[in-house]
């Protein structure tokens, strides 16, 4: 299990690869691997967003990645999850979070790695400030749908 | 010298015009006892969350000397 924050730039396929080298399990065990890539759009709530800040409670946020990982292991029969996540200013396009499980069969990959990510979404002490046309804003709320 | 440290998070550190402070323990027994406090006396509105050592806690939950309470938005995850 590994969870990274990063203040620079995230390359979540390079992480991935990075983390399934180094990882324990023997390279033949796992039979499924699911990897989610979440990146900054251009657009919220109609309006055009040319910057993001991502604010997050240094040591707190880790705590709940670990956290939410620990309770994904313990409830699916997977081998290994990694989790890393970008903080700080981002622009377009740029790779936000990624999260991937290893796993023998792929419906306990699935199932996990979405777990894992809704948890994130939910828990996870990340606040956002956008920047549009009319100056920068504060995302008070999770958008639905 | 025995102290709370209180931290705050996003816009509500914005809106608190700081991002931590220390507060005397005795002052404080609970996270509510704490915010109206810190706030002006307000109760803790359902849009301020709160944490104890890096936990989510309630408003009930105990404050003790040397703890790190911290107070901040909802978080905002996205669509799922």
């Amino acid at each position: 299990m590994s969870v990274i924050l990063s203040g620079t730039a995230l390359d979540p396929w390079a992480e991935v690869g990075r983390h399934q080298a180094a990882a324990g399990f023997a390279g033949s065990s796992f039979g499924a691997t699911a990897v989610f890539v979440g990146t900054m759009r251009d657009f919220n709530q109609d309006d055009e967003v040319s910057e993001l800040c991502l604010e997050h409670y240094p040591g707190m946020t880790e705590a709940v990645l670990e956290s939410i990982c620990r309770e994904a292991l313990g409830r699916w029969p997977v081998l290994d999850i990694l989790v890393a996540h970008r903080y700080g200013r981002l622009l377009p396009g740029d790779p936000i979070v990624v999260v991937a499980v290893w796993s023998a069969h792929r419906r306990a990959a699935l199932e996990a790695c979405r777990e894992v990510l809704e948890a994130l979404k939910s828990r996870a002490p990340f606040w956002k400030r956008e920047t549009v046309a009319a100056g920068m804003r504060w995302v008070e709320r999770n958008t639905v749908g | 010298m025995s102290v709370i440290h209180v931290k705050y998070f996003a816009s509500l550190r914005e809106r608190m015009g700081r991002a931590e402070q220390v507060v005397d323990p005795s002052m404080a027994a609970t996270v509510e006892e704490l915010w109206a406090l810190v706030a002006g006396h307000e109760r803790l509105p359902d849009g301020v969350l709160a944490a104890v050592n890096l936990e989510y806690a309630n408003p009930t939950t105990p404050v003790h000397d040397e703890d790190e309470v911290a107070f901040f938005p909802p978080v905002t995850g996205g669509r799922p």
